[in-house]
């Protein structure tokens, strides 16, 4: 470490050494650097989106055909469990944790993150919590398989020996993402360029500034209900043991509590992504700026008071099921101002159509889809028909994958260049780009007709009458798989070369990191900006 | 640098006031616990009864209404006894008492101890059902290959809405055997 620091405050003293970095391994251990760690954030990300996905294959392989082929129900239940955790807090948190690495300091005209050290700790603690979780899944009794939401008796009665493996990962998970959202909030509130005022941030900044909030509000109470978790099966209490005083209903109603902000989470970064690339294609300004910072503050707000409408059917009175609905439902309307601002920014724009675009205009289509889908899921009656069906399975994934993760993508291809100093093959991109379109919604999209005709959730055989459906959909899912390997591909390309890019290589884009040359050097605005 | 200088004792103060709400938010987590307990005896919500014993009846009896109560039981997973109520169902008037006895029958050859425990459907209802006296207010230790008949004594709240005219109480049975408490243990030696 030591020399690390030193390496450091010679930089501080020494403005012509700007690139000197520590070679080898140890410059991405030790590093303090923003943009190194933004870039193991990114890639720790893609590769747990890859592991990830790869359960999802094997969960796809499985329901090919009605009855039990390729792996045990026990297994699969492992399966889907493990694909949700890593997808979750593997892939799209730090993969939203990494851009904020990258993308924050440079657009707000700071030098680097408040509180550099903290960050190179936030992210090495990661490949460990996901060392354990996926070390469990070869212990004696297999891995948590109680699917992503653990509920009691589910995790604590029922669940195998390695459930603590389980608890502690989270708890390192946790404990990382508090230390991230730790230092976005330090280096937004301390850091700025003087002249960047709250309301000229870029939204990236300001969505990710409002879900640094909702990290820290809610992952200490994850943190909880997982010790608790771990208390009941190891030590003897009984919070969520009817038995003993208990109660296993209380569990969802902590889980829910942090996991419903959990998905705002994972949500509005996206909305920051898109309102950076829906202007610079359009080149127009975002329509709207103000109330889309203030509809993300709403949702995040709101996102407190809906938690129960996962719970419709553990038995609640009829005022609390009418409370969550109209609560869940209000959402849709700072949503829709969203929406609506995106679609206006558009509006007699001239709009061109490269992959960054095209990802961010699927997103607003699809995460829309699944935003209808979720009112629909809002709505207590019909929800006692669609809880725990495939139905729900396609709601999350069309807000996630075509939301969460197309943003993702978008975001990647947006900042390639600058990352990398290099365009990426735009042949390719779009090839990636419409193949993952069209095999997403092959995926997704007949989900919901499988959930409506009743197919549940998390089972690893099936009625027959779904058999053609699920066909189907594991072709789909087989095509989006594979199609991300494409990008690793183009990832990989453009990091090793390809047509220069130049410091603003998109001609309606806006923000500080522009204003830099691409690639970025390794330390930027030690001398800050001078903001208009 | 002069500029870094002075912001860094402010970046203390932030990070300072993050991790107290950090440790406020954990400590949240399990002020739930006990949060929920008294947001479930206020409402009713959950269908949890008051588990302890009730003043009897002040003797009020609203004879023009008549409210069916229902009783089942279930064994939590592994619990061997057999359990169940000597009626199905009583008809009661609001403010009238009446005793309901439950049978037990302990078929292993081990003593035994288990623990009631009541929900009540609707939930709401939940808070106008008063038990004057209860198994389930305390665990039941029974000898092997033996019986038992254990009454539970109940009046309805005159106050109980209209609405209301029928409810199911509920009770799971669970092994409590290796936590059973020291009295439960002492009580069940001295039997023997």
């Amino acid at each position: 470490m030591s020399t690390a620091g030193e390496a450091i405050q010679d930089h501080d003293h020494d403005h012509e050494h700007h690139d000197h970095k520590a070679t080898g391994v140890t410059r991405w251990l030790f590093t303090t650097n923003h943009k190194d760690i933004g870039s193991l954030y990114l890639w720790f990300s893609f590769i747990m989106f890859l592991v990830g996905g790869a359960m999802a294959m094997v969960i796809r392989a499985e329901l090919f055909q009605p009855g039990l082929q390729l792996v045990d129900p026990h297994f699969f239940n492992q399966m889907t469990t493990v694909h949700g955790l890593i997808m979750v807090f593997g892939a799209v948190m730090p993969a939203f944790t990494g851009l904020a690495n990258w993308m924050i300091p440079m657009m707000i005209g700071a030098p680097d993150m408040a509180l550099p050290r903290m960050n190179n700790w936030s992210f090495w603690i990661l490949p460990f919590a996901f060392a354990i979780l996926l070390g469990s899944l070869f212990m004696e009794g297999g891995g948590p398989a109680f699917g992503w939401t653990f509920y009691a008796p589910l995790s604590t009665t029922y669940s195998s020996d390695s459930t603590a493996l389980f608890v502690f990962s989270v708890h390192i998970m946790g404990i990382s993402s508090i230390m991230g959202a730790i230092n976005v909030i330090v280096t937004i509130m301390n850091m700025r360029a003087p002249g960047m005022s709250y309301m000229k941030m870029p939204l990236f900044v300001w969505t990710w500034f409002i879900t640094a909030f909702l990290l820290i509000a809610v992952m200490p109470v994850l943190a909880g209900a997982v010790t608790m978790v771990l208390t009941d099966k190891y030590f003897g209490t009984s919070f969520f043991d009817a038995a003993g005083g208990g109660d296993p209903v209380m569990f969802q109603h902590i889980f829910w509590f942090f996991g419903h902000p959990e998905v705002y989470i994972m949500i509005l970064p996206s909305f920051g992504i898109i309102s950076a690339i829906i202007p610079a294609f359009t080149r127009k300004p975002l329509f709207g700026y103000a109330s889309m910072v203030y509809a993300t503050a709403a949702i995040a707000v709101l996102s407190f008071l809906v938690w129960a409408h996962h719970m419709f059917t553990t038995g609640m009175p009829v005022f609390a099921e009418l409370f969550f609905m109209y609560c869940t439902m209000l959402i849709a309307v700072p949503t829709g101002v969203k929406i609506f601002n995106w679609v206006a920014t558009m509006w007699r724009g001239s709009m061109t159509f490269e992959t960054p675009m095209l990802f961010a205009l699927a997103f607003v289509i699809l995460f829309t889809i699944g935003g209808f889908s979720g009112l629909m899921l809002a709505i207590t009656p019909v929800d006692f028909q669609y809880h725990d069906t495939y139905f729900v399975v396609a709601h999350f994934h069309y807000v996630l994958v075509t939301g969460a993760i197309f943003s993702i993508m978008a975001a990647a291809y947006y900042w390639l260049p600058k990352w990398t100093g290099n365009m990426y093959d735009e042949t390719l991109a779009k090839w990636h780009f419409w193949l993952s379109l069209i095999s997403v919604n092959v995926l997704f999209f007949p989900m919901h007709f499988a959930g409506l005709a009743g197919m549940p959730r998390r089972i690893p055989d099936y009625a027959l009458q779904f058999a053609d459906i699920n066909q189907i959909v594991s072709i789909g899912g087989f095509a989006f798989g594979l199609t991300q390997l494409m990008f690793l591909w183009i990832v990989i390309k453009c990091c090793r070369g390809g047509e220069k890019a130049l410091a603003k290589p998109w001609d309606g884009a806006e923000g500080l990191e522009w204003t830099v040359p691409s690639p970025a050097p390794y330390h930027t605005f030690e001398t800050p900006p001078e903001i208009k | 640098m002069t500029e870094q200088n002075t912001q860094r004792p402010d970046n203390g103060r932030i990070v300072k006031r993050l991790l107290v709400t950090v440790v406020c938010m954990f400590a949240f987590g399990f002020a739930l616990v006990p949060l929920y307990d008294v947001f479930c005896d206020i409402t009713g919500f959950n269908g949890r009864t008051k588990n302890e014993q009730a003043v009897v009846s002040a003797g009020e009896i609203d004879k023009s209404r008549v409210v069916r109560v229902q009783f089942i039981t279930r064994n939590n997973k592994g619990m061997p006894w057999d359990f169940g109520p000597e009626l199905k169902e009583v008809k009661v008037h609001p403010g009238e008492t009446r005793v309901v006895n439950f049978l037990a029958h302990n078929r292993t050859p081990n003593n035994m101890v288990a623990q009631a425990i009541p929900s009540v459907a609707p939930g709401e209802a939940a808070l106008y059902l008063n038990k004057t006296e209860c198994f389930c207010f305390n665990q039941q230790p029974l000898q092997a290959n033996s019986d038992t008949v254990m009454p539970m004594q109940f009046y309805l709240d005159p106050d109980i809405p209209e609405h209301i005219t029928t409810l199911t109480l509920s009770y799971t049975l669970y092994d409590m055997t290796a936590n059973a408490t020291a009295d439960v243990l002492a009580q069940m030696s001295s039997a023997e």
